[in-house]
């Protein structure tokens, strides 16, 4: 019984980091439909965004102040994130739209310079971060089972960032706009809304929640360079699998990775467990391959 | 047709700048040894050992997953060429080094290997980590018969005619910790690894070892390399209730177990793990404070207590900065350069097949204690040592085997080995 409720927990813990890192992808390759291979490097930003801030707090500010710089982290590896992306997407990505082999090209060479720009200015050793001490232990639920606080904190990190997210995309003009120019640039442009600045802005925002996963998952993994290739196929998985364009299907694709993913490690092992698990995303692409919640389009390049 | 030309551009600055980002960690990890080897990267085009000076290969990925570690057994080895040069280098020539990048791809660790071989025409190699980079190596040094020094720990059952291996083979390492753990009355162990060759090797002999002196493998688990979510192998660890989970996870894998396992609730006093790819600079990117308490095998820390590690510690700290640690695979390939030019001296002459001869029995007082060649196997004696991790990030003796051990990389001096080298 402990065990089933531990195991439906990190299902759903798994479920939530998935999430995490998958929901800047959600936005830059679901809405923008660029293939974002510099996707994980915008995590491994947001990481050592975190490690950044924490240096500074450890040299600058006195010992008390250390556990707050978990909070000011996250903002700053969003800001970060945001800036390069924002950066990026000026310089490169505006024109690459509606060319998905030219973009998967270029932003794969984009990860790789920037996990050289990180290797030069960090090293190439990992670094480390202290968590937060009020991050440290965990709830007892009941005897046997102990829910880790970091893990909590993150299920609760993914479920703010959804929110805000759906706020911003669906219920802010902002987002209206960005809508609007992401179903039909031309008509979109038609109607005085400025298409440069609204693709710059959305490109940045995922940029920016891939920054603060990266901060995030400084609690529980590693802080090296080449960090990003660790998460990008998993990001790449759960937006195709819950279909591309599609919040609510990002959502329903982690979930379904996670648990499954959990479950089959636990039956088999890791490795097995990840290839049944992939074994079981082809088989429902097969089925349904636009992903788990299609987008219906009039536009014939679907 | 205009936006085609831009892209043409960009696509240049885009290959222009990979270029200059690599060269600029190059230069940068290299910091310290450039200034004594002239520059390495120059160093490449220029003609073979002429005149007053002899060329070496440096053969590690600088770039990649595995930089992490390899980048630092590079520095090591440049600060032993620098030593040697400052005493007047070896049979009165300055040694160069060609340092080149494999890359963390098997691949071009063997390319790389041929290009040093048949273009710099270097007297000898020093480099590769994983085993994946020196089997595909291998095969090069044979055909070319060129000389590789292998600096890391690794699984055993090899002894090519062309390598010298200075890091620890099994008996030097696991062996000895598992009758450590036994005797310690560890008996169930619990065996974790990464997926790949070294891991399952080792745990084929570990189970072998355990069934054979009254120990009990509990499970046997191996996740991917770069695998990062350990909740459910930890849950599976509460289950099988071992005495000790005996860690061969490579790289950034740990990271993210130790982490974990802290979150879990789990201490070092609540659970024993040993490991034996944890060294110094893994316990820094790791954190101390999540590994405080665990053990770890090796032959070398940098806490080791001889006269010799004394000085190796403060050189390598003047070199490359006050927080840089100093560990086994390091000392290991610092140790091979010496090693090699010692039977150089004693050969006379950068042949190949003569220093191959002379390097038999070869001693070096290194910074581990004193260290043999075996000319049966190019393996060389060590002393193994078993240390626990402090929340310093510095590693504390707790056991060693009271002298150099002997390398038998096939286990034959083993009763329970028989067949595990098929």
């Amino acid at each position: 019984m402990e065990i089933w409720i531990s195991q439906l927990f990190n299902g759903l813990s798994v479920s939530s980091i998935l999430l995490l890192i998958a929901l800047g992808l959600a936005v830059t390759f679901g809405l923008m439909r660029v293939i974002n291979m510099a996707h994980g490097e915008f995590i491994m930003i947001g990481a050592y965004g975190a490690y950044m801030t924490q240096q500074i707090f450890k040299s600058a500010l006195p010992k008390s102040l250390f556990d707050a710089y978990f909070p000011v982290a996250l903002l700053a590896s969003f800001v970060l994130a945001f800036a390069i992306g924002y950066l990026l997407e000026v310089t490169l990505i505006r024109f690459l739209y509606g060319r998905p082999l030219d973009s998967l090209l270029a932003t794969w060479g984009v990860g790789l310079m920037l996990q050289q720009l990180a290797r030069t200015i960090f090293g190439a050793p990992n670094v480390a971060v202290s968590s937060p001490t009020w991050l440290d232990g965990g709830w007892a639920l009941m005897p046997g089972v102990v829910l880790p606080y970091k893990r909590l904190f993150i299920i609760a990190l993914v479920a703010f960032c959804l929110f805000a997210m759906y706020l911003y995309i669906y219920r802010s003009n902002a987002g209206r706009r960005m809508r609007a120019v992401m179903q039909n640039r031309d008509m979109a442009a038609c109607l005085g809304i400025s298409t440069r600045r609204v693709d710059a802005f959305t490109f940045a925002i995922g940029s920016g929640i891939a920054g603060i996963a990266g901060c995030a998952l400084t609690l529980i993994g590693p802080i090296g360079p080449s960090i990003g290739t660790y998460y990008i196929v998993d990001a790449f998985m759960v937006v195709v699998l819950g279909g591309v364009g599609k919040l609510v299907g990002t959502v329903a694709g982690a979930l379904g990775i996670g648990v499954f993913n959990t479950l089959f490690e636990w039956w088999t092992d890791a490795s097995l467990g990840k290839v049944l698990v992939f074994l079981c995303i082809v088989a429902f692409l097969q089925w349904k391959p636009m992903g788990m919640f299609a987008v219906r389009s009039r536009s014939l390049d679907g | 047709m205009r936006k085609v030309g831009w892209l043409k551009g960009f696509a240049m600055v885009l290959a222009a700048s990979l270029v200059l980002a690599g060269c600029g960690g190059d230069k940068n990890n290299e910091a310290g040894g450039a200034s004594a080897t002239g520059s390495p990267s120059a160093s490449a085009s220029g003609a073979a050992a002429s005149g007053d000076k002899i060329k070496v290969g440096i053969l590690h990925s600088l770039s990649g997953t595995m930089s992490i570690s390899e980048v630092t057994v590079k520095n090591s080895e440049l600060m032993a060429i620098k030593e040697i040069n400052a005493k007047g280098g070896v049979l009165g020539k300055q040694i160069e080094a060609v340092v080149e990048d494999g890359a963390s791809d098997w691949p071009t660790f063997a390319e790389k290997a041929r290009k040093l071989l048949s273009e710099d025409k270097v007297a000898t190699v020093f480099g590769g980590w994983t085993s994946a980079s020196r089997k595909a190596m291998l095969p090069v040094f044979e055909e070319l018969n060129g000389l590789l020094w292998y600096p890391v720990q690794y699984e055993g059952m090899e002894s090519s005619p062309n390598i010298f291996y200075t890091g620890a083979t099994t008996n030097q390492q696991i062996v000895p910790s598992i009758d450590f753990l036994l005797e310690q009355g560890k008996k169930k162990v619990f065996l974790l690894g990464s997926d790949y060759v070294f891991p399952r090797t080792a745990n084929k002999i570990i189970k072998a070892q355990l069934a054979a002196n009254g120990g009990e493998t509990v499970a046997e688990e191996y996740t991917p390399l770069g695998h990062t979510d350990y909740t459910t192998i930890i849950a599976k660890i509460k289950e099988a209730n071992p005495d000790v989970v005996y860690n061969t996870l490579n790289g950034d894998s740990n990271v993210a177990f130790f982490k974990q396992l802290k979150d879990a609730g789990i201490t070092s006093a609540d659970l024993m793990t040993v490991s034996v790819s944890i060294a110094e600079e893994e316990v820094k990117g790791i954190g101390a404070e999540y590994l405080t308490g665990h053990l770890v095998a090796w032959d070398y820390f940098q806490t080791t207590d001889t006269p010799e590690n004394k000085v190796f510690v403060e050189s390598f700290k003047k070199e490359y900065g006050e927080d840089s640690v100093t560990s086994d695979p390091m000392e290991a390939g610092y140790v091979a350069v010496y090693l090699w030019a010692a039977a150089v001296e004693k050969a006379g002459s950068f042949e190949v097949d003569k220093v191959k001869e002379a390097a038999k029995g070869i001693e070096f007082n290194a910074p581990e204690g004193k260290v043999t060649i075996d000319g049966d196997n190019q393996h060389i004696y060590k002393t193994v040592r078993i240390g626990e991790i402090k929340e310093d990030g510095q590693i504390v003796e707790l056991w060693n085997s009271g002298g150099p051990v002997k390398p038998d990389p096939y286990l034959t001096t083993y009763e329970w080995a028989k067949g595990l080298s098929e």
